[in-house]
């Protein structure tokens, strides 16, 4: 079954007078377990269609099923709902809360889908392990390098068990080595079922992908399978 | 939170509640105290009062008179007889004596009286007993004295049975009684208040007497020096204090007083003076004073509100991204609400117990070295907390509003 079934989609801005269209027409399918990167130059529409899968923004036209759920009919509290409980976000700043531990960071999606205080701290515990930071649990963000860091955003986009993995630009601000890690480690989701998206202008990121999608000015230029699976 | 930002925001609830604390508790200990001095001079009673008219100066000339005015024993009759629904009429006559003990002396008030005087003026015996009937009916030589005349006439001695000397007489001393503090407000401010005193100003006490005894004893003619010629008044009796049933019969009764009293009197040589009436202007006196402190004080809670709200929104401005980075891991509109006003609602509670501290710590101060009685009534804390509490919803409901409202994609970008 596809996770994602995006048809006709347009995303409309208004920059005062003009109205300035971001995404034209798009189509775009992906089934469930695939990891799929999403590339283009500056401008063509790639963080939109980001903010769009991941329930942050609402698209103008169109429509867009994840999981088999209508998203344009869904009001803000379930679009709220959704990005919590069924998508997991990694961005290029990592965005942890500066205040808060590894594992109170790990702990924050879970809080808003009401999981119990015990059962988080143990699910929690669980994820920092898998990404290799047992023994950072109470590391504040400040202590931890950026890949540390990467690492728990990692952890925190699995708590809910989402239906898909959102990463935008995930090796971004790291050095080589921390970005392979990070690879290593989406592979490794990839591997285990996870349906992951991917947005880069890396071609070596784009290329650990089975397929990548290629936007420009708002329209999927082509595809292409990368044919290492 | 900053640490310091976030306890000097909350000084300002602080400094607001224990405002509205302490205002309160000393508007409240002001007019208490009035309002207990007139409470003792007794809710049911009505004082009429002898007061010297005014002289026709042009009449006495320069001949010898005798200026003759004020309540007689006729006017105490009079009412006795013939206003049904008086329960207790006592008449007084007081005088300014010098009382001698062995060779000690002080200056005395003497307060004339019958035995029911004490069904007007709540008097504690101390020792021994108070008037009787007998007393009166034999113009007997007794006395009872208040509490501060014992230690300068008698030290430690036992004064119950001693002699007391007063204008050449002998007055066997059967009872002491508490001293009845003069209920003359604190700045004089009482209407009438002078008037309700019941010890002259340079008496160091009270000596109580058959009225019988202290007309008989002495004179009715008070010979005085003035402007080089000598004038004498003559005044038989200086109050008679009228008691009713109930608080509600006390104002019909002062028009029955006036009518009666007119009747009898050409000149306006008396007053009335009604404690219920002066208690209800201290009470209205004192709302007003409530108000007004409780106003001042409000406008500092106020003050410390805006503050708290100015640094809420800082806050929520300098937490724009974890607002973003909330919204975007599932957090809803009102969760953002949530976290927000729970915070401010943390600040102003703190700020509120503080206050609550501070504001009890004030007025006790202020009595130590104020020398100003406070009181500090309940209501006023439930009062300042309530308020401490909605000026924490209120002015932190707008930050929390702003900040659940902005948009999670903007948020997350912003640096």
């Amino acid at each position: 079954m596809a996770i994602v079934a995006i048809d006709n989609l347009y995303k409309r801005y208004k920059l005062g007078s003009r109205e300035l269209s971001v995404l034209r027409g798009l189509n775009l399918s992906i089934g469930g377990g695939e990891y799929v990167a999403i590339m283009g130059p500056s401008g063509s529409g790639k963080s939109t269609l980001l903010n769009l899968l991941g329930c942050l923004d609402r698209l103008s036209s169109g429509s867009y099923k994840l999981a088999g759920r209508d998203v344009p009919s869904l009001d803000d509290d379930e679009l709220s709902r959704i990005r919590g409980a069924q998508i997991g976000f990694i961005f290029q700043s990592y965005n942890l809360i500066a205040q808060l531990n590894v594992i109170e960071n790990i702990q924050v999606p879970m809080y808003y889908q009401g999981v119990g205080e015990r059962e988080s701290v143990t699910r929690a515990t669980e994820l920092a392990e898998l990404v290799g930071l047992a023994d950072r649990l109470t590391h504040r963000p400040f202590e931890l390098s950026g890949g540390e860091q990467q690492r728990v955003a990692i952890a925190r986009a699995l708590t809910n068990n989402p239906v898909m993995i959102l990463a935008d630009e995930p090796t971004g601000n790291l050095d080589s080595e921390s970005g392979a890690e990070i690879l290593r480690i989406l592979d490794d989701l990839h591997a285990r079922g996870r349906t992951l998206v991917s947005v880069t202008h890396d071609p070596k990121v784009a290329a650990r992908s089975e397929r990548t999608i290629h936007l420009l000015d708002g329209r999927i230029e082509r595809e292409e399978r990368n044919g290492h699976v | 939170m900053h640490r310091l930002r976030s306890a000097l925001t909350t000084l300002g609830i602080v400094f607001g509640v224990a405002s509205v604390i302490a205002m309160l508790a000393i508007g409240e200990g002001a007019s208490r105290e009035a309002q207990a001095a007139i409470a003792r001079l007794g809710s049911t009673n009505l004082i009429v009062e002898t007061i010297e008219p005014l002289k026709e100066r042009a009449d006495t000339g320069n001949q010898e008179e005798v200026h003759r005015y004020g309540l007689t024993y006729k006017d105490a009759e009079a009412i006795h007889d013939t206003i049904a629904d008086v329960e207790v009429v006592v008449p007084i006559r007081e005088l300014d004596q010098e009382a001698r003990y062995r060779r000690r002396k002080v200056a005395v008030r003497i307060v004339g009286s019958t035995p029911w005087y004490t069904d007007t003026v709540s008097l504690r015996m101390l020792r021994g007993r108070f008037l009787s009937s007998i007393d009166l009916h034999q113009q007997q030589n007794v006395c009872v004295i208040d509490e501060r005349l014992v230690a300068g006439l008698f030290g430690f001695e036992d004064p119950v049975g001693k002699d007391l000397q007063m204008h050449g007489s002998c007055y066997r001393i059967v009872g002491v009684a508490g001293a009845v503090s003069s209920p003359i407000g604190r700045n004089g401010e009482a209407n009438g208040a002078a008037v309700l005193s019941t010890s002259g100003a340079s008496a160091a006490g009270n000596v109580y007497m058959p009225l019988t005894t202290a007309k008989s004893r002495f004179s009715e003619m008070d010979f005085a020096l003035s402007g080089g010629r000598e004038s004498a008044k003559r005044v038989e009796l200086h109050k008679i204090t009228v008691k009713v049933r109930s608080m509600d019969d006390v104002l019909p009764m002062r028009d029955v007083l006036d009518t009666l009293l007119k009747r009898l009197h050409e000149k306006s040589d008396y007053r009335i003076v009604v404690p219920l009436e002066l208690l209800r202007q201290a009470r209205r006196t004192q709302f007003i004073f409530s108000i007004v402190l409780g106003s001042i004080a409000a406008i500092s809670l106020l003050v410390g509100g805006i503050g708290i709200m100015n640094i809420m929104l800082a806050t929520v401005s300098e937490r724009t991204r974890e607002i973003g980075i909330r919204r975007a891991l599932g957090a809803r509109k009102r969760d953002i609400v949530v976290q927000f006003l729970s915070e401010t609602l943390l600040l102003t509670f703190v700020g509120g117990l503080l206050g609550i501290g501070v504001g009890l710590v004030i007025p006790l101060l202020v009595t130590q070295f104020g020398n100003m009685p406070t009181i500090i009534t309940s209501t006023s804390l439930i009062l300042a907390f309530g308020i401490s509490a909605a000026v924490g919803i209120t002015f932190g409901l707008y930050p929390a509003y702003r900040a659940a409202n902005m948009d999670p994609i903007e948020s997350l970008r912003h640096e």
